[in-house]
């Protein structure tokens, strides 16, 4: 770390360092291009997060930045501007792709505009929204920006905006053209039964042929992080179950540890074991259904209700122990809501055997098939490099070969405990990303049949103060959810309600791969390889 | 005997009675209006029968139970939903070609009902029996495409459009591969009329007659047949998941019940002409032997009608297992699946007929 601090302060030597719980430097605005240059030169590839910020009086930008080599160094970012009427700060969208679409995200909420970045339209709000919401002078009067009562044509989300800055300090702006002239445009959602939610590709053809793929984000944008501003922390518990539906444990999970290592709670081993169980058994749940719906997309619907059948075990699991079936509600900030119900241990114990039955049967109905072994083959590979430049994180980063587990790089609760494998294949092609999810089942089994027999008995909760206030500060906390590397990261100012929340999305990454991945593919190959990226719309969009 | 030519018969001889001489054309009017409406009622019955009987196999393929709310057994669902899509809106979209839009759904029956109009489907029971009986199945089973690809262009749409070209390129490649494995019985059987190619089968199915070769052609037909009826796993037309519904995406109420219903009824004329040509019609299973004479007889105890629907729903079965086994294809596998392997075995096994027929029979 001392020598990561040497190189940002040789090249800007007004940078201040501090040791929170990332090393953070924060640096002016007009470097902010060159301390990434380097940093990506010295094998920080991995852009992980980038959050904007409010900070009343300016405005900024923080970086979370980790290397997909050696994997347990994080190093913070920030940087900011005090313009708050035109705020600009130079892009890096070409340094780490995966910024491409954070910083169209921190423009549309926070009006920042990133400079040479190729496409400056809002990501989630209508073109023509008034206002910057996640701005804490925001006028939220319906009034600015009333509900449209007639229909609106598409045809602003075709010209990307960007901003170019001259050497000499002239301001160019420039109108780019998303799609060629006579591009035979077909829009896929987001009313669509295989977008998984309700995302919109604007996807251009030749013939079965795909040209390119746009993606268009917002329809079940719910304002999360904004909501959470205003909330207490255990009541913004309930809306981090609702980004990431199918992996809501994990989510949850996420968002309790932040807060306890913000208070610096001492959470009983009873609840950490249980919690890790809950998570695995969510991440098989999540992978039937990734698995299933994958399937489904390729015209296998028996394989489909298969995945379904088996994840229903686990649902009545969750729902003897937690009451909820989708939405287990079962973590909050200490430990667990409720000690876990005497049959809980049983049924655990009788679903391991079972689920591995039931993986030879998956291999047999489908793995094995001519059909889908000949749809899989030879299409959709993502390389490494792209991988971790997109942050790709999840099994379809390990699928691509970037070992990105979060449970191995930062262990939480119970999982320095527990042997298990990281699966990594290394191809990263369509089948690669089928596989590793059932491999990851079996893992999943693992972790569970180690902890299921060693439950502590330490009580399932910390005693907890009747109203949680984090002292002033900024945390961050990653989890490995069934779709990737899962962030929270909170400011608190001191008081009951944070600063502001920030949630790292594994799924909005994964919808930026489909561009790559699905140039040149046929039609039908994109609702494919969208499926093997598995991802969930309302965790894009938060 | 529970021989429908019995009835036949009895209704001619009851008709010829009644009109004298004379008037002989009216007796033949009052026929084919009879014959008329009795295909109809079987074409519609037969369609409930299938979606009930896909939606129960279909059910039990997926560890459900399938419809069992309307009635014993969900018995009366299809019926239910008959009088549900009867009475659906249809709706009318702007910017459509509202000719051919309309044109289309029936254009797609009415090719699917005169292929039905030549099946046999007991001893005397078939409604044309022309001397290119196979060639006139081929001919007007084709029709559907022209239906499909008015549908797909007039619903003005551009996922109905990537439909109805997939289907169109996806019929006439498939209607090679059935072609000629029909044609290739039809050396065999020595005729393309239906009653003969029966007849010819009296003793022993064509499958059995010339094993090998017959073999080859009937899972070629199999294969084919399954994918001129644009379902699983060759349902690109429509396929599901890309084009939400394929070529009748716009089509509500009755139209869409068309299409639904041609699509069933396809599946089942597929199987029909299988079962006549590969597997006998009507013709009970004879075993030709000297020891086998009991068992003749028991064979031709079972009235032929129960044979043609047993032989033709054991094919269909089939298709649905394939159907709810299989995932989907892609374009570019399907075209090849056809034009680099179905279609050279086609032609080599053809001449392998040719030989067998001049050499072995």
């Amino acid at each position: 770390m001392e020598k990561i601090k040497k190189l940002i302060l040789s090249i800007v030597p007004d940078a201040v360092a501090e040791e929170a719980q990332y090393p953070t430097f924060t640096v002016d605005a007009s470097k902010i291009r060159s301390v990434a240059e380097k940093l990506k030169e010295k094998g920080f590839d991995y852009l992980i997060c980038l959050t904007g910020m409010d900070y009343g009086d300016s405005l900024g930008c923080i970086y979370h930045i980790s290397s997909s080599t050696d994997k347990t160094s994080v190093i913070v970012l920030k940087t900011s501007t005090s313009d708050r009427q035109n705020p600009a700060i130079p892009s890096v969208h070409d340094i780490w792709a995966s910024a491409n679409l954070y910083e169209r995200e921190v423009y549309d909420f926070f009006g920042i505009t990133f400079i040479d970045h190729p496409d400056m339209r809002r990501l989630f709000l209508r073109q023509d929204w008034n206002g910057y919401p996640f701005r804490k002078d925001y006028d939220a009067n319906p009034e600015l920006n009333p509900v449209p009562m007639e229909n609106q044509t598409i045809a602003e989300m075709e010209n990307m905006p960007s901003i170019t800055l001259k050497s000499d300090g002239t301001v160019i702006k420039k109108e780019n053209a998303l799609f060629e002239k006579g591009d035979y445009v077909v829009n896929i959602g987001p009313q669509h039964p295989a977008t998984h939610g309700v995302l919109h590709l604007r996807v251009s053809l030749d013939g079965e042929i795909i040209k390119k793929v746009d993606p268009n984000f917002g329809y079940i944008h719910r304002g999360i992080e904004k909501m959470c501003e205003s909330m207490t922390y255990p009541q913004m518990l309930h809306l981090t179950d609702r980004l990431d539906y199918l992996s809501g444990t994990m989510n949850r999970h996420a968002m309790c540890l932040c807060v306890e290592k913000a208070m610096g709670l001492e959470v009983p081993q009873r609840a950490q074991y249980v919690r890790c169980i809950f998570d695995e058994l969510t991440r098989i749940a999540s992978h039937l259904l990734g698995w299933g719906c994958m399937c489904m997309d390729m015209g296998s619907i028996t394989a489909f209700i298969y995945g379904m059948r088996d994840r229903e075990k686990i649902m009545d699991i969750f729902e003897e122990t937690g009451g909820g079936r989708l939405m287990v509600n079962y973590s909050v900030i200490g430990g667990l809501a409720e000690d876990v119900h005497p049959n809980f241990v049983n049924r655990v114990k009788e679903f391991i055997p079972y689920m591995r039955k039931m993986i030879k049967e998956y291999h047999i109905l489908f793995t094995g098939n001519p059909i889908a072994k000949g749809r899989m083959k030879d299409i959709g590979f993502l390389s490494k490099e792209t991988a971790v430049s997109l942050g790709v994180t999840g099994p379809s980063g390990r699928a691509s070969g970037f070992a990105c587990d979060v449970r191995k790089i930062e262990p939480y609760a119970a999982y320095d405990k527990v042997q298990f494998e990281e699966v990594i294949r290394e191809k990263g092609g369509t089948f690669d990303r089928y596989i590793i999810r059932l491999d990851e089942i079996e893992q999943s089994l693992r972790i569970i049949e180690q902890l299921i027999d060693k439950l502590p008995d330490d009580g399932f909760r910390a005693k907890v103060p009747a109203i949680i206030k984090l002292p002033a500060g900024e945390y961050y906390q990653r989890v490995e959810n069934a779709r990737g590397d899962f962030g929270v990261y909170i400011k608190s100012d001191g008081g009951k309600n944070p600063y502001r929340v920030k949630f790292r999305s594994p799924c909005m990454t994964l919808i930026s791969a489909l561009d790559p991945l699905c140039q040149k593919e046929k039609i039908a190959d994109l609702i494919m390889i969208g499926a093997s990226l598995d991802y969930v719309i309302p965790c894009a969009d938060r | 005997m529970l021989e429908l030519i019995g009835i036949r018969d009895w209704i001619h001889n009851s008709l010829t009675e009644l009109i004298s001489e004379d008037c002989s054309w009216v007796v033949s009017l009052i026929e084919y209006v009879l014959i008329g409406v009795a295909f109809l009622a079987v074409y519609a019955v037969l369609a409930l029968i299938l979606i009930y009987v896909e939606r129960k196999v279909c059910a039990f393929f997926q560890c459900r139970l399938g419809p069992n709310r309307v009635g014993p057994w969900g018995l009366m669902q299809s019926i239910a939903d008959m009088f549900k899509i009867l009475l659906k809106e249809i709706i009318r979209i702007n910017n459509t070609d509202q000719f051919l839009f309309k044109v289309a759904p029936f254009i797609v029956l009415v090719g699917s009902f005169c292929t039905f109009g030549a099946l046999h489907f007991a001893k005397g029971i078939h409604g044309v029996d022309f001397n290119v009986g196979i060639f006139y199945i081929l001919a007007i089973s084709s029709l559907g495409v022209v239906g499909i690809l008015l549908a797909g262009w007039a619903s003005n749409n551009k996922y109905t459009l990537i439909g109805a070209m997939r289907c169109g390129a996806q019929l006439v490649s498939y209607e090679l591969s059935a072609g000629l494995s029909l044609l290739t019985m039809v050396m065999l059987a020595g005729s393309m009329q239906l009653s003969e190619i029966i007849n010819v089968q009296e003793k022993s199915w064509l499958l059995f007659q010339a094993p090998i070769p017959a073999l080859i052609a009937f899972v070629i037909y199999l294969i084919a047949g399954h994918a001129e009826t644009n379902r699983g796993p060759f349902d690109l037309p429509e396929a599901e998941s890309e084009l939400t519904a394929g070529y009748h995406t716009e089509y509500s109420g009755i139209q869409f019940g068309f299409f639904y219903l041609a699509e069933y009824l396809n599946m089942f004329i597929i199987a029909a002409i299988a079962a006549t040509v590969f597997l006998g019609g009507w013709q009970p299973l004879q075993i030709n032997a000297e020891w086998a004479e009991d068992f003749n007889n028991v064979m031709n105890y079972i009235p032929t009608w129960l044979w043609f629907f047993g032989k033709t729903f054991a094919l269909v079965f089939l298709s649905l297992w394939v159907r709810w086994t299989f995932p989907r294809l892609r374009i570019d596998q399907l075209l090849k699946l056809e034009w680099k392997i179905l279609m050279p075995i086609s032609l080599f096994n053809m001449l392998l007929m040719a030989v067998w027929i001049i050499w072995i029979k």
